[in-house]
C-alpha cells in the first residue's frame, strides 16, 4: 500500500465512520455510556482535516499523527486505546513512503498489545479486542494483503455477532452484566467497520 | 512535597473529592482535580489528566487517583506521555476514601510510596459490619 492509498483509506474511513454514527452511539447507548460514534467520529473529523499535509510524510509518520489526534481530540477510551495503536503502528512502519502487508500485519499485531496493555483486556469480555485477535490471526495465515484482510473481515463480522452472546466484564457494560447478552459490542463492531473499509478499498 | 491528582469522568465529582479531601490539609496546595471534558462535558482527557500531573508536581512526584474505566485507562495514557519526567503512580483504590487518605499522608511530606500505600488501604474500609 503506498502512502496516497493510505491518505485515500483514511479519508474513506472517516466518511463511513461518520456515517455511521449513529448507529454505533445507539449500540453503545444500550450497553455503555452512549458516546461511541461521537468519539470515533470527532477522531476522524480530525484526521480528515490533516490529509492534504499528510502528502509531505512518511507512512510511518502519518499513522503516528492520526494516533495522536485520536489522543487529542476524543473523549472516552477510544481515543488513548487506538490513539496508541495508531502509534505503535506508525513505530513499526518507520521513515517509509509506502505499508508492505509485513509491517501491516506486524503492527497491528503491536497495536493490538497496547491496546490489551492498557485497557487490561482479555479476548472473551465483549470488547474491540474480541473482534481484533481473529482478525489478526487471519492476516498472520495468509502471505498478501488481499486474502489476509478479506479474511480478516469475515472473522471480524463473525466475531462481532459473537459479541452478543458474551456478558460483559470489562468497561462501562461491565457494569450493565448479564443483562448486556443480545447486545453487540459497539468497539467490536467500529473495528470490523473500519477493516472493511480497508478491505474493499485494497 | 508529593501532589494527588483526582481524575473522573465528572468535573463536580473530581472537584467535590479535593473539597472534601482538603478539609483534612487546608493548607495542602498541590491537590489538583482532572474532570470531565475542557468543555465541562462527561468524558475521560488523557491530555487534561496529564496538564493536571504537571501542576500537581513540585519535583517529589505525584499519586493519581482515577474513578471508572476510561478515567483509568486516560490516567496510565497520560503517565506514558510524561516520559518518566517525574515519578507518577495510580493508585488502586475508591477515590473519595483513597483521597482523604492520601492528602493526609502528603501534606505531612510523606514520599510517594507512602502515599500510594495510604490510599490503598482505603480500599479495604468497611462500611458495615460483615
Amino acid at each position: 500500500m503506498n502512502k496516497t492509498k493510505l491518505i485515500e483509506i483514511l479519508g474513506r474511513t472517516a466518511d463511513v465512520i461518520e456515517e455511521n454514527k449513529l448507529y454505533l452511539t445507539e449500540l453503545d447507548t444500550e450497553i455503555g455510556d452512549g458516546d461511541h460514534g461521537i468519539n470515533m467520529a470527532r477522531g476522524f473529523a480530525a484526521v480528515k482535516e490533516k490529509l492534504s499535509g499528510y502528502e509531505e510524510m512518511s507512512c510511518g509518520a502519518i499513522f503516528i499523527d492520526v494516533g495522536k489526534m485520536f489522543i487529542k481530540v476524543v473523549a472516552g477510551s477510544s481515543g488513548p486505546l487506538y490513539g496508541s495503536a495508531f502509534k505503535v503502528i506508525g513505530k513499526t512502519v518507520g521513515d517509509s513512503e509506502e505499508v508492505t502487508y509485513i509491517q501491516f500485519v506486524e503492527g497491528f499485531e503491536k497495536g493490538i498489545a497496547k491496546i490489551q496493555a492498557l485497557g487490561m483486556a482479555k479476548e472473551g469480555e465483549k470488547t474491540m479486542i474480541d473482534a481484533m485477535l481473529p482478525a489478526l490471526r487471519e492476516m498472520q495465515k495468509a502471505d498478501i494483503a488481499a486474502d489476509g484482510i478479506k479474511n480478516a473481515v469475515a472473522a471480524a463480522e463473525k466475531a462481532v455477532e459473537h459479541t452478543k452472546e458474551i456478558i460483559a466484564t470489562k468497561g462501562r457494560a461491565s457494569y450493565v452484566g448479564e443483562r448486556s447478552i443480545g447486545h453487540q459490542d459497539p468497539g467490536a463492531t467500529s473495528f470490523y467497520i473500519m477493516l472493511k473499509v480497508l478491505s474493499e478499498a485494497l | 512535597m508529593v501532589g494527588i491528582v483526582v481524575v473522573s469522568h465528572s468535573c463536580k465529582i473530581a472537584e467535590g473529592v479535593c473539597e472534601l479531601a482538603l478539609q483534612m490539609a487546608p493548607e495542602y496546595k498541590q491537590m489538583i482535580p482532572a474532570g470531565g471534558l475542557v468543555d465541562g462535558s462527561l468524558g475521560a482527557d488523557a491530555m487534561r489528566v496529564l496538564d493536571a500531573l504537571h501542576s500537581a508536581n513540585d519535583g517529589d512526584g505525584v499519586a493519581v487517583l482515577a474513578d471508572i474505566g476510561s478515567s483509568v485507562i486516560s490516567t496510565e495514557l497520560a503517565i506514558e506521555l510524561l516520559e518518566d519526567e517525574f515519578p507518577v503512580r495510580m493508585a488502586d483504590c475508591p477515590i473519595v476514601e483513597g483521597a482523604v487518605a492520601a492528602v493526609i499522608e502528603a501534606s505531612v511530606g510523606a514520599p510517594l510510596d507512602g502515599v500510594i500505600a495510604a490510599a490503598e488501604e482505603a480500599r479495604g474500609a468497611r462500611k458495615k459490619e460483615i
